[in-house]
């Protein structure tokens, strides 16, 4: 019944059964509280984490399926908001409830990894699948090309 | 044209909850604060904590559900302190009498009311303790307090002495609090009216932020709860046999809103809970659908008990028949779900008849006086502790969900956590009215308003939250319902009417009715005298200084009368709400009924501002919001059940549907106005009169969908 996956760079079994959504697995068993639960359906995108590096809905992931794969969760971008999305996050203050925004990091830290330069429409063609009730779009929106900017200069 | 409305905000103080109502038995207990700080915490008052290790910590009465109490409550008091804004750490008020909100009468977040409701009291708190703490030196160095002053954090005495505050804190704390206190002239500000960072930030970018659904306690379960999916039903009987079989399932358990099964986990109570069989008694709500609510309004609108808004002005009924031309309107506004991101919750623990209680909640008192109250427990065995709201808009000022968690874990005899999905949480809000509105004018013969009539029929969500008698104005309904016009002859009417439905407070409440209805009906009269719908405006604001000044900055911004590209047309509109003063023009194209909002310019001037980048965050924010509601939403109803379910059928907007927004914020030196709700009302008829314009169709029953465009 258990699965053996990656979180986080650290290996973990989860005893959850098979067919339990990463997001629970997550959240409850794992105690990883960053990534949120918004719709259940793979609506909103406030569970977005990565599988293999790829944006997946964890509402909508069995846990099974990530069996051997590598999980990065909010938590993993760092811990002393060092990350430049982080930091581009907070000096154009994006959050607002900020229900949605590890969700929201999740998915432009995805969109990052492969498109260093990102055009208005490649970043809306990343983020629609994220929603945001309050309305951070157009900082979200900065914040990204903000921190585009900063990992083209270090790379 | 008269603007005495009764005012919202000396409504509840007067009205039902001052005088019993709801909230009679609501006693609140002193307040105890948990510092966030080690070692020995003094409390010099209500809103400063400060320890022994120099750590101060400020008091937010506010919950913070993305508007920024967090920062701008403590900037208020550290103005005064004088300390730096960095250095503090930021506690959400427990329920107490100190933190009520005196503009609403309870401890309440809502109304947009917290930086007027804090703006004086909030300094004058930091003002009394850093008297204090200079009295606290005076005495321990023996010199005269008039040689010294608070800076930073220290207290600076003659020859260079000085005292941290934290080292001041314990004798502070003994000295009386001082009644009378001097404040900083506002050009001696440093910290209020600068954009400074929010100070909650950080924790919302690396998960750290503790919203309700994240609370944790030892021993915690967790609850789901099957609701009769007609609101109002109640449970005949249930069949828990298989679901008590499935696997974590520790009890299933009766409560007065339906059926809970509780588990190890969240997802085993879900799971479960799909086992479960109930028998409701559907009751009288299981008759409704949206069609009927519309119906009975429109009914109520012609035979209801009329309510003047206001004093009417000159005569209307003889104006009309002596007009040129007499022009008349109904504008729909469809009922609405709040929809916030994270689903309801709250997390209780009742233990030796004594209730903990963890959550997100607008309304401290209103949740632990309910609690106390359904439970049967006195005031001070019930502990609540806020956390982050994962949005609020007026949903997390109802207490079902409170009310729910408590009872669970009474029942059940342990800590837990009730959380709903989202599809309870779309199908059991409380939703904003449906709003019918009726206006009539009477034109001269260059097509200017020389006659006004205003009837609103809606529903009363004072009524029922907190008791407002029946046939009693509601404050509440008639929000920006007198229009700032000049105009001879007004009249201004509600009709209340109970159409089934329950309903709540939704963001910007009744602005959002009568704002699409009286500034949708200023452009139609504007085309129909053949005049440009901002100069029609202007026209008429000749007296009101405040409102042209934003009119004329936000036609000036947006490039009023400038050529566009070809299928973009502009639509303008002008409000006052919560204090304060703004307007809007949007910028739209419309292909095949498909609205797309190219750019949203806002002019607002809502006098002092503690924190423009926060004042602005809001603006962008409530476009967003309003945006939603004008182009996508409605809450309809199929024999009771409401047929919304998730972001799939109740869409909102999205990143590639955002517009660009523009702001200009107007320097002031009048007192501070909310801007938590007015941008999300007004938007409104900005697009609607921006689709009018490039369409030449004139939508008025909401939302604007390429159905209802298709159709006009």
């Amino acid at each position: 019944m258990s699965t053996t996956m990656n979180v986080n760079g650290k290996a973990v079994t989860a005893r959850s059964e098979p067919d339990t959504p990463l997001l629970w697995v997550i959240r409850d068993e794992l105690g990883l509280s960053g990534t949120k639960f918004g719709c259940g359906a793979a609506l909103c995108g406030a569970c977005t984490v990565h599988v293999n590096g790829q944006p997946v809905r964890s509402c909508q992931t069995p846990v099974a399926s990530v069996a051997g794969k590598k999980v990065a969760t909010v938590e993993s971008l760092s811990k002393n908001n060092s990350h430049p999305l982080q930091k581009a996050w907070i000096k154009h203050d994006v959050p607002q409830c900020g229900y949605c925004q590890s969700g929201q990091l999740m998915s432009a830290a995805a969109l990052l990894s492969k498109n260093k330069n990102p055009s208005d429409a490649d970043i809306d063609a990343a983020m629609s699948g994220n929603i945001c009730r309050c309305g951070t779009y157009p900082r979200i929106k900065a914040a990204i090309k903000d921190a585009a900017a900063t990992m083209r200069k270090t790379v | 044209m008269s603007t005495n409305q009764t005012s919202r905000r000396d409504f509840l103080k007067t009205s039902s909850l001052a005088a019993g109502g709801l909230l009679m038995g609501f006693a609140l207990p002193g307040a105890k604060v948990e510092a966030q700080a080690a070692g020995t915490v003094y409390t010099p008052n209500a809103w400063v904590h400060i320890a022994d290790d120099n750590t101060i910590t400020l008091i937010s009465a506010r919950s913070e559900m993305g508007q920024g109490v967090y920062t701008s409550m403590p900037m208020l008091i550290a103005e005064e302190l004088n300390v730096d804004i960095n250095q503090i750490k930021v506690s959400i008020a427990p329920p107490a009498a100190v933190y009520v909100n005196a503009l609403l009468g309870a401890q309440i977040t809502g109304g947009s009311t917290s930086v007027r409701d804090g703006w004086e009291k909030l300094r004058v708190g930091g003002a009394q303790v850093r008297e204090m703490l200079i009295s606290a030196a005076a005495d321990e160095w023996k010199v005269d307090r008039s040689k010294l002053k608070a800076e930073r954090g220290m207290v600076l005495g003659p020859k260079g002495r000085k005292a941290s505050y934290g080292s001041l804190a314990a004798a502070a704390a003994r000295l009386p609090v001082p009644e009378k206190v001097a404040l900083k002239d506002p050009k001696d500000f440093k910290i209020v009216g600068k954009r400074i960072k929010r100070l909650d930030t950080p924790s919302k970018v690396n998960g750290t932020a503790e919203f309700g659904i994240d609370v944790k306690l030892p021993g915690l379960v967790y609850a789901s709860l099957e609701q009769c999916p007609v609101i109002g039903g109640k449970v005949l009987g249930f069949d828990a046999s298989k679901a008590k079989g499935m696997p974590g399932v520790i009890d299933v358990v009766q409560i007065s809103d339906g059926v809970a099964v509780v588990a190890d986990t969240y997802w085993h109570a879900v799971k479960a809970r799909k086992e479960l069989s109930v028998q409701w008694e559907e009751g009288p709500g299981a008759t409704l659908d949206h069609k009927a609510v519309l119906a009975s309004t429109r009914a109520a609108a012609d035979s209801g008990k009329v309510l003047p808004i206001g004093k009417p002005t000159g005569n209307v009924a003889e104006a009309m028949k002596s007009a040129v031309k007499v022009m008349q309107a109904e504008y729909i506004t469809p009922m609405q779900a709040h929809a916030p991101l994270e689903p309801m919750n709250f997390t209780a623990h009742f233990e030796n008849g004594k209730i903990l209680l963890i959550g997100p909640t607008q309304f401290q008192q209103g949740a632990h006086g309910a609690v106390a109250g359904v439970l049967g427990l006195k005031p001070e065995d019930v502990t609540l502790k806020t956390t982050f709201l994962g949005g609020g808009f007026g949903r997390r000022l109802e207490l079902d969900f409170v009310i729910q968690a408590a009872q669970i874990s009474k029942a059940v005899g342990k800590p837990v956590k009730l959380l709903w999905t989202r599809e309870d949480d779309m199908t059991h809000d409380y939703y904003r009215p449906l709003g019918l509105n009726q206006v009539q004018a009477g034109l001269d013969a260059k097509g200017m308003p020389v006659a006004f009539q205003h009837k609103v029929t809606s529903q009363s969500i004072t009524q029922r939250a907190f008791g407002l008698p029946k046939d009693t104005l509601d404050p509440f309904m008639a929000e920006a319902a007198v229009a700032p016009y000049a105009i001879a002859n007004t009249q201004h009417d509600l009709v209340i009417h109970d159409s089934g439905m329950r309903v709540g407070y939704w963001r910007a409440v009744s602005h959002n009715m009568n704002a699409f209805a009286n500034e949708s009906f200023m452009d139609e009269l504007a085309a129909s005298a053949g005049k440009d719908p901002y100069q029609y405006r202007m026209a008429l604001l000749k007296d009101k200084p405040r409102f042209a000044r934003v009119l004329k900055l936000v036609a000036e911004k947006s490039g009023w009368g400038r050529p566009l590209p070809k299928g973009r047309a502009r639509g303008i509109a002008l409000m006052e709400g919560y204090d304060t003063y703004m307007a809007q023009v949007a910028e739209v194209s419309v292909k095949n009924g498909e609205i797309k909002v190219h750019r949203v310019t806002v002019a607002a001037d809502l006098g002092r501002m503690v924190n423009p980048d926060t004042v602005e965050a809001q603006i962008q924010s409530s476009i967003v919001f309003g945006m939603s509601a004008a182009l996508m939403q409605e809450i309809t109803l199929d024999k009771g059940r409401v047929q919304q379910t998730n972001y799939n059928n109740y869409p909102v907007v999205r990143m590639h549907e955002s517009p660009k927004i523009d702001i200009v914020l107007v320097p002031s030196k009048e007192k501070p106005g909310g801007i938590g709700e007015p941008a999300t009302a007004l938007v409104v008829p900005a697009i609607a009169n921006a689709v009018a314009a490039a369409t030449g169709k004139r939508v008025r029953k909401l939302p604007l969908t390429p159905e209802a465009i298709r159709a006009a």
